[in-house]
């Protein structure tokens, strides 16, 4: 299943993993790549080059120990509450869609949106920053009006993968959701 | 459609025997809530579910069976078909389990059609795994049931699943020490879940709760008996208004009956927690308060403190009399002014020096109040400060009476000057011949008038800003007092340690699904 080579919008290599638990259960992870160690070098360095180019000046050691924290707090940060490492699509037919965010420290986010709720899962178009995206989203039904859509739950926000990549977890819940109606 | 079955997670090794649960009317799926063990007697099972449906209000059954052969036991096929003939019902559950195996077997017997279902059929079945401990802990958003039944709208399949295994809690009391005739395995099938303090607390708080709300009828009976200018008195006060918001507070935590709904809980376990942590903060300042004599070290700089403030605002009142920022003031109606002005400072220097010697039993007295809480010291404070800055506060009205008296006068006489009135019956300004005197006189007050505004306008200025100062500062002291008193430490306590105890509009729930063969 994982022969092809998806990518995100940025061009950065994701992998997808669809697992099919049987007819009526698939799950579906997009995982991206991990913090890459030339990145986290570079911010530290930057950090702590400016610490000492203010040390420099002022001969105040706090500087240079406050840098510390402030770099050690910022990764701490960082990876338990702006990285994910992985983004899971959990569709149950006739029970409901579970979407879960796995964050690189280990925290683990999740919802669950049961079938009633849900009107349809389409693939949606949207203009950001100077381009053009696909994304996939749930659509939710009105409590009141069966036919409008209420709200629209955006997927795989982090990892934004690319057309090719949406299309085929599309089409796998599509016969997933069509079944159980 | 699909069949669902909840399966709790503490029965997977659970030893063979019946499932008792409920069918969710209107949906295909069934709640597994507990395994009874063999042996019993039908008769008695029977009983004991239609024991705890009274005592629980949900409509339970015994859904099938569950088989999880040890070692070197066969299997008890046809026992366990035999079963399902004793406890008549719709639909009978048999499931499986092999040792050392993953996933589960399920056959489901019709009764109705009397045969097995199909291989076909079979297969469309869905386990979902529950923490039967979460799942009865954790309290659905109610603000969404509000919505719903208006409207008569089913409840959900999920909501109604989560009601099911809250409302079954008397199920959940029978555990294995148990020497009744039945035995059975659910999540506290080790034992009742319970703390000794929590039951302790739980037995104190009935003769507490009593106490206390007698002690408040008491104190709202005494509050009831207060003449006018006590009552007076007492709006004003930022301790008194605290006092009476405590006392509401503590009604609300006295009740005897327990919170009906969640919100209600809710904002009293809020209450509590903001209470106490009010308490220990109060306590904390206390401590540190009557320790090495620091009541003296305050009060010795209180008085000189109040010297220092009184003579800056002589200085400030001898610049405004000569000529402030290169103004040119009236000269004589300056002096006035100033002079009054002075004759205050001098009168509220005497007021604080004849106080001297009982601030510090005063200020003695007043940090005991910090018992109560920190919100207590803190209005305490801020009365004080209100007290202590009384000359500013007068000088602000004097200043604001007298600018505002001018402007009246000067808008009445502009109206003069423009040959109208004011009609008071009508609510409007008409037009008005007036007699040369009165012009003449009406004019020549106008003239006065206008050019003795900057010297008041100037007064005002600076006692409205020197106002402002206090009032920022007795701000300050109203927003920390009203942000303990209305923090929700509680929620956001549990918000932090058990997240799954305020499950929001969207189901937390880990789910594990096994499949069926």
């Amino acid at each position: 299943m994982e022969d092809e080579v998806f990518t995100n919008i940025s061009g950065k290599p994701i992998s997808l993993d669809c697992q099919s638990h049987s007819s009526f259960c698939r799950e579906f992870t997009v995982s991206s790549p991990k913090v890459s160690i030339g990145k986290v070098t570079v911010y530290t360095c930057s950090v702590w080059l400016v610490a000492y180019a203010v040390f420099f000046f002022t001969q105040n050691t706090a500087v240079l120990s406050s840098a510390i924290l402030v770099t050690l707090v910022g990764m701490m940060l960082h990876i338990h509450f702006v990285k994910i490492d992985h983004e899971s699509l959990l569709v149950i037919g006739s029970l409901g869609i579970q979407v879960s965010s796995s964050y690189a420290s280990g925290r683990e986010s999740t919802t669950f949106i049961e079938m009633s709720k849900i009107k349809d899962i389409v693939i949606n178009e949207a203009i950001y920053m100077h381009q053009i995206i696909y994304y996939l989203c749930i659509l939710l039904k009105d409590p009141s009006d069966e036919n409008t859509v209420s709200s629209v739950v955006p997927l795989f926000q982090s990892s934004k993968p690319r057309l090719n990549c949406l299309v085929k977890v599309y089409k796998s819940c599509q016969e997933v959701l069509s079944k159980c109606k | 459609m699909v069949l669902k079955v909840f399966f709790p997670q503490c029965c997977n090794r659970a030893d063979s025997g019946l499932l008792v649960g409920r069918w969710i009317p209107g949906h295909d799926s069934a709640v597994v809530l507990a395994v009874i063990h063999y042996p019993f007697i039908p008769g008695q099972v029977k009983q004991y579910i239609q024991q705890m449906q009274a005592q629980s209000q949900v409509e339970l059954s015994v859904l099938g069976s569950w088989s999880l052969p040890k070692e070197g036991q066969e299997s008890m096929e046809s026992f366990l078909r035999d079963l399902s003939t004793i406890f008549p019902k719709g639909r009978w559950l048999q499931i499986s389990r092999q040792m050392g195996k993953m996933g589960f077997t399920c056959h489901i017997v019709n009764r109705d059609q009397s045969k097995i279902c199909t291989e076909e059929e079979e297969e469309r079945v869905i386990f979902v795994h529950y923490d039967q401990r979460k799942v009865m802990l954790s309290q659905l958003h109610p603000a969404q049931s509000g919505i719903h039944e208006p409207q008569s709208d089913a409840p959900s399949e999920l909501r109604q699943m989560f009601q099911t295994v809250a409302h079954s809690e008397p199920l959940f009391f029978l555990d294995r020490y148990d020497d009744g005739p039945l035995k059975s395995t659910h999540w506290q099938s080790e034992g009742r879940e319970a703390s000794i303090i929590v039951e302790l607390l739980k037995q104190a708080s009935v003769p507490l709760c009593l106490l206390v709300s007698w002690l408040l009828s008491v104190w709202t009976w005494i509050c009831n008996l207060c003449v006018y200018p006590v009552r007076f008195l007492s709006t004003k006060l930022s301790t008194c208004i605290q006092l009476s918001y405590r006392t509401e507070h503590m009604t609300t935590l006295s009740s005897p009956n327990p919170a009906a709904t969640h919100t209600h809980f809710m904002r009293k376990a809020n209450i509590l927690v903001s209470f106490m942590v009010d308490v220990a903060l109060g306590m904390l300042l206390i401590s540190w308060l009557y320790r090495d004599n620091r009541i003296t070290v305050v009060a010795n700089t209180l008085v000189p403190a109040a010297d220092h403030v009184a003579k800056e605002l002589d200085k400030l009142l001898q610049w405004l009399m000569g000529a402030p920022a290169g103004l040119k003031m009236n000269r004589a109606l300056d002096q006035v002014l100033g002079r009054f002005f002075l004759y205050h400072i001098h009168l509220w220097i005497s007021y604080i020096h004849l106080m001297s010697p009982f601030i510090e039993r005063i200020l003695w007295y007043g940090g005991l109040s910090a018992c109560l809480g920190l919100t207590f010291a803190l209005s305490l404070l801020s009365d004080m400060v209100a007290l202590l800055t009384f000359h500013i506060y007068c000088f602000y009205v004097y200043g604001a009476r007298l600018y505002c008296l001018k402007i009246y006068g000067l808008s009445s006489l502009w109206r003069l000057f423009r040959g109208k009135k004011w009609n008071v019956l009508r609510q409007r300004v008409d037009s008005c011949s007036y007699d040369l005197d009165q012009l003449f006189i009406g004019t020549l007050l106008f003239t006065i008038l206008l050019f003795l505004l900057p010297t008041t306008a100037l007064y005002y200025l600076v006692f409205t800003l020197l106002r402002l100062v206090v009032v920022l500062f007795q701000g300050i002291l109203h927003l920390s007092v009203d942000f303990i008193n209305s923090f929700p430490l509680f929620a956001m306590g549990l918000r932090i340690c058990r997240p799954y105890r305020l499950a929001g509009t969207h189901y937390h729930m880990d789910t594990t699904v096994c499949l069926s063969v």
